[in-house]
């Protein structure tokens, strides 16, 4: 399955602003795509390997914590995950 | 949905605009009510950047009644990249005063007011409580959580934009039924993660085509007509133009929009966002890491010092003016250890201070003994000792 990479953390995903991987939960894909990319996981995941509070995670165009089984959900090769931080220029 | 208008005592429109807005009352959607309500509106525009600019034209062109502009900035020649309201006759100018000549040449109808001021937690409420809607351009994270929690005590809907290198986000957060910034953002990143503009750069019509997008926005609530932005975040990917589209919910537990609110007031933004604000003197030490003046670097280079300075920007910026410092970009430090001497000091700096600052606490924590920041950067250096330096 695609993960979309967003612009401030593609240099830590090899430049890259998708990312292929085979996964059986949006857990697992998280896990093999900082598996490949170490330099992600401390900018995805606190030490206690929690999702940071400012990254957004979509399945598709719903956000994971408001899915029943969250980051258990299964997925399928079709589906995306889209991974959202946030962002704040505008004036400067 | 609409904002609340009282539609019983909308002003008339004159015979000159009913000629202006020809385009307008022709369409169904907005027609001579519509023309009235956008009359009857009053518009906050929190920064007249990047975001501003083209927010504010186009809010002036629609024939918005009263536009407020708040902005406290000074216009820089690097902003006529893309901040198209300012022209190169108004570098040194304060924005607010040139953008108010621009929209009031456009639209000289228009009752525009000036807040020159920053927003702040002592101020927002009082400033925003007079308008209808607010419309957010500011590039600072403590701003945009200010301007939401402001939004939201206030019942405001805020037609919310932001930019980053090619990439854009904008929805409409603060109304009623929808979800507000922090359902989605509960927590800002930690400082210096997100780089500004000024470092990360900006592909420059990007603001251009988010500025729109929020203008129309606005116009949509102030209509009633149309599906407008609440409960969705636009992504715009303008480098591959891809528009997607994502769902958002209001969060049940947001401590300042959800049922069980346990944000009242507004709070300390700076701190919230880990913030400290500036010392009056430059400090000796940020986070453990000795910091080092430009005029101190530069005595001691004088003073015939074999240095190891090492300059963590990228290629192009090394390109512009660099010090002769070795260049290791910040991303790539990690895979040059190597390359920088444990045993010796090592001297770190970047353009502004910033990345140079986190590139020292990284080596620190590698075990390097002797680690120095410059502070200020390179862009200090060509203000104090070498100003034949190229800025950028």
């Amino acid at each position: 399955m695609k993960i979309f990479i967003p612009t401030p953390l593609r240099p830590f995903a090899g430049g890259q602003d998708t990312v292929e991987v085979t996964a059986a939960t949006v857990a697992d894909a998280l896990a093999a795509l900082t598996a490949a990319h170490a330099d992600l996981r401390k900018h995805l995941f606190t030490p206690e390997g929690k999702l940071r509070a400012f990254v957004n995670l979509y399945l598709n165009d719903e956000d994971v914590r408001y899915l029943p089984e969250k980051e258990a959900t299964p997925v399928t090769e079709k589906d995306t995950l889209t991974i959202i931080p946030s962002i704040a220029g505008g004036r400067a | 949905m609409a904002i609340g208008i009282d539609t019983a005592a909308l002003p008339e429109l004159t015979t000159n605009e009913l000629a202006r807005y020809s385009r307008h009352l022709i369409l169904p959607e907005v027609g001579t009510e519509g023309q009235r309500r956008l009359k009857a509106a009053r518009v906050l525009c929190v920064g007249t950047g990047g975001l501003g600019a083209p927010l504010s034209f186009y809010l002036a062109a629609a024939g918005i009644g009263t536009l407020g502009l708040v902005d406290f900035d000074v216009v820089d020649e690097s902003n006529l990249q893309r901040q198209i309201i300012h022209s190169t006759a108004d570098v040194g100018r304060k924005k607010i005063d040139s953008a108010a000549d621009k929209l009031l040449a456009l639209n000289p109808a228009l009752n525009l007011i000036k807040h020159e001021t920053m927003l702040t937690s002592a101020n927002a409420l009082d400033i925003l409580k007079d308008y209808d809607i607010v419309a957010d351009g500011t590039d600072n994270f403590p701003t945009r959580y200010l301007v939401n929690d402001a939004c939201v005590l206030l019942g405001k809907p805020n037609a919310y934009g932001s930019i980053f290198r090619f990439e854009g986000q904008a929805s409409v957060f603060a109304t009623e039924q929808g979800p507000c910034y922090r359902c989605l953002y509960p927590e800002p990143p930690p400082p210096g993660l997100v780089p500004s503009c000024a470092e990360g750069g900006v592909l420059g019509i990007l603001p251009g085509l988010v500025g729109v997008i929020q203008a129309t926005e606005v116009i949509k609530l102030i209509l009633g007509k149309g599906e407008s932005l609440a409960g969705r975040l636009l992504l715009v990917d303008s480098l591959n133009m891809r528009f997607r589209e994502l769902k958002l919910r209001k969060n049940p537990d947001c401590p300042v929009c959800g049922p069980n609110r346990t944000i009242t007031k507004l709070i300390d933004y700076q701190q919230f966002c880990g913030l400290t604000p500036e010392p009056a003197q430059p400090a000796a030490e940020k986070n453990g890491i000795p910091q080092i003046t430009v005029k101190e670097l530069k005595q001691r280079i004088d003073d015939g010092e074999n240095l190891q300075i090492i300059d963590v920007r990228e290629p192009f910026e090394y390109d512009i003016a660099n010090i002769g410092a070795k260049l290791i970009p910040q991303n790539d430090v990690p895979n040059r250890l190597a390359e920088i001497d444990r045993d010796r000091e090592v001297i770190v700096h970047c353009k502004a201070g910033g990345r140079s600052q986190k590139i020292a606490e990284l080596l620190k924590q590698a075990g390097y003994a002797q680690v120095v920041n410059v502070a200020g950067g390179i862009l200090a250096w060509a203000d104090q000792i070498d100003p034949t330096m190229k800025k950028y």
